[in-house]
């Protein structure tokens, strides 16, 4: 274990969390949810955008199928009269999530296998009409089973609500678990190569698109049991849920807490989410700070607010070590 | 049918005009401009409040001043907004990666659409009838209206002017010159700042009149409203051949065509879908696109 400071730091919050967790009435606990899958969401699209430099506008994409999959299956066996409560409603919930993550790795392997051709700019927009065409596809898909709605088109499918924080607190867990061990074992360098110069890694003998579509197959897994998780915590969901504009939100999460760091990613989740809740009121206000925010970013720090550098040296201040992970810029 | 062509010419044709702006920034610069679609926005507007304010006091909508007058000033203040997002936001970051530029892109165009709802307001507005609308054909099956045929001929027109000045022009030899090797055309003596300045102000005064042609045919007219079609005109852009002028034209009006098609079978639903579904078919199959020459990359 190399970064002890963030793990004390991460248990002392949960601890503390969890003394005021009883006294929190339900908008707040709502909101807590909300940044807990967030955080999951970041952090997946981190692996994709941030580990492997592959620029990613289609997370709402991945999520969307992941929360439809996911939602059809509880609202099946609860209207088969499978109890949704205790230890089988948990069993239940658990391969619901599961099967949603499957099928959006399943989408990511459909999107990764067409756009491993492109870079860069070309990407992102393959990636933004994937989430689009995906959208639409839900959109248009409407059928009842034994007079129970599922999918429900442009009118939005009700879902039951199961997410607790107990849910959202484990799945980011394990998301950060296996991203951050991902990367950081020998294994995941093949991501970093990829990113910080394709024809070296090649040249190398990393077999580069096999990584790409890797990060893409586990970033859309996560980002399925994370729209599972949403879709959860809602008591409905809508095709307007996961348009490219909830990708922007995530990537913007990204960008800001840092590509290629998970900590700085899950502090700019924790921050924006917060921020975005204070701004309710004039939401014209929360994009326009972003987007200030993401324009001047880029010009005076590309690495992010928190990049991996800026990590490294917070948590092991004194030890002044080069650190693994190089900046984004070449 | 014949009238299913017809609309979808003259909605390809104003997809062209986005499409150019993409294409020839694409050309000197080799990236998106993710907020070309919002300057057509900003055209739209500009059209708007050019018909409707007090400018309309001395040049009442629907004569052929006025209409003169709001294609005037969308273009030219579409231009000067292109320059200067290229200024201030792009210039700093000429020699940084291309994502880092993508971002930036993303970020003004999220700007421009987010201070395009505090101030004009997230409601859509009715775009007034600059053109007076009167069906020149008018059948059974087939009504042809004044819009379309303006809309038609005004975006060969300005097609018509574009090509002119890339290839009889001083300035679109250099324009030329700085898509094929900026390094060697710099070295020729030719100012590379100023062909793209100038490009982003071409570029960004046709999709001014773009926005204002969309808005006489789809007369309502909101914030938002750039970013299907502009994504749509660079799917035509790529189409085409990214790059290329005639290819974006072509490229324009394949997209309308088959847009159109579709909103009048049953699959209609799938319409926005369906110039998605083209971009990854044409970037699988053939990268380069229609008209578009093969580039060779260099390590």
């Amino acid at each position: 274990m190399k970064s002890y400071p963030a793990l004390f730091l991460s248990i002392a919050a949960i601890v503390g969390l969890s003394f005021v967790m009883p006294s929190l009435n339900d908008y707040v606990l709502g909101r807590i949810i909300y940044i807990g899958i967030m955080i999951s969401l970041a952090v997946s699209l981190n692996l994709i955008n941030g580990f492997t430099g592959q620029f990613s506008l289609g997370h709402a994409g991945f999520m969307a199928v992941g929360a439809y999959a996911s939602a059809v299956i509880t609202t099946f066996l609860n209207a088969q009269g499978y109890a949704m409560n205790g230890v089988t409603g948990a069993v239940a919930f658990l391969i619901a999530l599961l099967f949603g993550g499957a099928l959006a790795a399943l989408a990511g392997l459909g999107v990764g296998i067409p756009s491993l051709r492109l870079r860069g700019d070309y990407l992102a927009i393959v990636t933004l009409g994937f989430n689009e065409i995906i959208r639409v596809i839900i959109q248009n898909v409407d059928f009842k089973i034994h007079g129970v709605d599922y999918i429900g088109g442009a009118r939005g499918f009700s879902v039951l609500p199961l997410t607790t924080f107990t849910w959202v607190f484990i799945v980011a867990a394990v998301t950060i678990f296996c991203v951050e061990n991902l990367v950081n074992s020998t294994y995941g360098r093949g991501f970093l190569a990829v990113r910080d110069d394709e024809v070296a890694a090649e040249a190398m003998g990393v077999d580069t698109t096999k990584f790409k579509v890797r990060a893409f197959v586990v970033g859309s897994f996560f980002a399925g049991v994370g729209g599972g998780l949403f879709a959860h915590s809602n008591f409905d969901i809508t095709p307007l849920d996961f348009t490219f504009l909830t990708s922007i939100d995530i990537v913007v999460i990204v960008i800001l807490g840092g590509m290629g760091s998970t900590v700085g990613v899950i502090l700019a989740a924790i921050v924006l989410t917060t921020l975005s809740e204070v701004l309710r009121s004039v939401p014209e206000f929360r994009m326009i700070i972003y987007s200030l925010l993401l324009i001047v970013l880029m010009i005076t720090r590309p690495q992010g607010l928190l990049g991996p550098a800026t990590m490294e040296r917070l948590l092991r201040r004194g030890k002044r070590e080069k650190p693994l992970v190089t900046p984004v810029e070449s | 049918m014949l009238q299913q062509l017809i609309n979808g010419i003259s909605l390809g044709a104003i997809y062209a005009l986005i499409a150019l702006g993409y294409t020839m920034i694409y050309g000197v610069l080799r990236f998106i401009n993710f907020a070309h679609g919002d300057v057509f926005m900003i055209g739209a507007y500009v059209g708007y409040f050019a018909a409707t304010s007090w400018l309309a006091r001395f040049f009442p909508i629907g004569t052929v001043e006025s209409t003169v007058l709001v294609f005037f000033l969308a273009m030219a203040i579409c231009a000067a907004l292109g320059a200067i997002i290229e200024f201030l936001a792009y210039r700093p970051l000429r020699s940084r990666p291309k994502l880092t530029v993508l971002i930036t892109a993303i970020g003004v165009s999220l700007f421009l659409e987010y201070s395009g709802q505090l101030v004009f307001s997230a409601n859509p507005r009715g775009f007034p009838a600059i053109i007076m609308n009167r069906a020149v054909v008018h059948t059974k099956t087939l009504t042809i209206d004044t819009v379309e045929i303006v809309v038609i001929l005004l975006s060969l027109v300005l097609m018509f002017l574009l090509r002119v000045i890339v290839m009889r022009t001083k300035i679109g030899t250099a324009m030329r010159a700085v898509s094929y090797n900026q390094q060697a055309a710099s070295l020729m003596g030719i100012n590379i700042s100023k062909v793209i300045t100038f490009t982003f102000l071409i570029g960004s005064a046709l999709a001014g009149a773009g926005g204002v042609l969309y808005g006489t045919e789809y007369p309502s007219i909101e914030p938002l409203m750039g970013i299907l079609p502009g994504l749509k005109a660079f799917v035509a852009a790529v189409l085409g051949g990214i790059g290329s002028i005639p290819g974006a034209a072509l490229g324009g009006l394949i997209i309308g065509l088959v847009e159109t098609f579709v909103s009048g079978t049953a699959a209609s639903t799938y319409r926005d879908a369906i110039a998605f579904a083209i971009l990854i078919a044409i970037l699988v199959f053939k990268p380069s696109g229609l008209l578009g020459k093969r580039e060779i990359e260099k390590v």
